[in-house]
């Protein structure tokens, strides 16, 4: 195979693997958000918060496997 | 005279060749796009990129933003802007002191600091015509464009230093609060094999935090700058309609990253001045 041909495989596959993890782990905090919800629906604010900051923990783990892919990409 | 003629096709050819690259170079010239701040001139053998004038206007505009909310604060009939600006710091200043309590106080010059530097260098990436004013510089002879203006934190040079001075911080606080004896006492205890072992993990976890700090932050805005610069040729005909949701997405993302990146400092910092966990 050629070297531009395997640069385009690896972007793809580094952003398409390191992507199904975070997803998993997003719909988990996400699901689990909306237990706690459920259970004590007067705690939203803090809940809300605690929310995002965890699911952009698993978003930046995404996030390193987007850099990786550009890295590839674009040098 | 064949040799001459040959000579001509050959020329010729080459010409077309070089037409057609050019042509195929042109359609398929994407949006400009490097991961690293690029020079823009150099003073005095300082090469000085496109981030770091961003970085000092942003820094120039930190500086008016305080003075003004530090002469409201001393009047006794406030502007509006005063009451937007105390809402923000406010707020981050209840979201620490949930994490560090009594002693917000010590460290919320450094957190908030972190926290307004973020915030308004991840949202100087998103003013139009930052990435956009482009300016001729010739580079080892070579002419190319380059961007007058790029994100502050769409450069792991600023991450970096931004997370140094984070870890560091950290390591400092926690010698003052809790003595050098139980703060060394947390990477060097001999006690059992298993504490030993624990304590190596330590200072491995210490040096990845640099890293993981450094690349979340210049990850999610570079890959906002990215995105944002990608959408118009995927869907060029909807531009508007794509683009605008992914432009106030990315304006959040840099707010939650701000809030990320102080909140974890201060969480680190808790820790650490913690005598034992």
């Amino acid at each position: 195979m050629e070297v531009e041909t395997m640069k385009q495989l690896a972007t793809a596959l580094a952003i398409g693997l390191g992507a199904i993890g975070p997803g998993i782990a997003i719909g988990l905090i996400g699901g689990r958000a909306l237990e706690a919800l459920g259970r004590n629906p007067e705690a939203e604010g803090s809940i809300r918060t605690l929310m995002i900051l965890g699911a952009a923990f698993a978003e930046s783990i995404a996030i390193f496997a987007l850099v990786i892919a550009l890295i590839i990409k674009f040098t | 005279m064949a040799a001459e003629v040959l000579k001509d096709v050959v020329t010729e050819t080459n010409q077309e060749v070089h037409a057609e690259t050019a042509a195929q170079a042109e359609v398929h010239a994407g949006p400009h796009i490097s991961i690293k701040g690029e020079e823009v001139f150099e003073v005095a053998g300082i090469h000085v990129t496109n981030s770091v004038i961003t970085t000092s206007l942003v820094v120039i505009l930190f500086i008016f933003i305080a003075k003004y909310y530090y002469d409201q604060s001393r009047k006794t009939d406030r502007g509006l802007g005063f009451y937007a600006i105390n809402t923000a710091v406010k707020g981050i200043y209840d979201l620490f002191e949930s994490v560090l309590h009594k002693k917000i106080n010590i460290f919320f010059p450094l957190l908030g600091a972190f926290f307004f530097f973020i915030l308004l260098n991840n949202w100087s990436g998103l003013i139009p015509g930052v990435g956009t004013l482009l300016l001729k510089s010739v580079h080892d002879g070579v002419e190319h464009t380059v961007p007058l203006f790029r994100g502050g934190t769409a450069d792991l040079n600023t991450t970096l230093a931004l997370a140094l001075v984070s870890v560091i911080a950290t390591q400092i606080y926690g010698l003052r609060m809790i003595g050098l004896k139980s703060h060394v006492g947390k990477y060097l205890n001999f006690s059992s094999p298993i504490s030993a072992f624990m304590g190596i993990l330590e200072v491995v976890q210490e040096f990845s935090r640099i890293l993981s700090f450094s690349f979340r932050l210049y990850g999610n805005i570079f890959a906002g700058e990215v995105l944002l610069s990608i959408i118009p040729f995927l869907l060029p005909m909807l531009l508007s309609f794509v683009s605008t949701p992914m432009y106030f997405m990315e304006v959040f993302v840099g707010g939650v990253q701000a809030l990320v990146f102080s909140m974890l400092t201060a969480v680190f910092i808790s820790m650490a001045i913690s005598e034992h966990h």
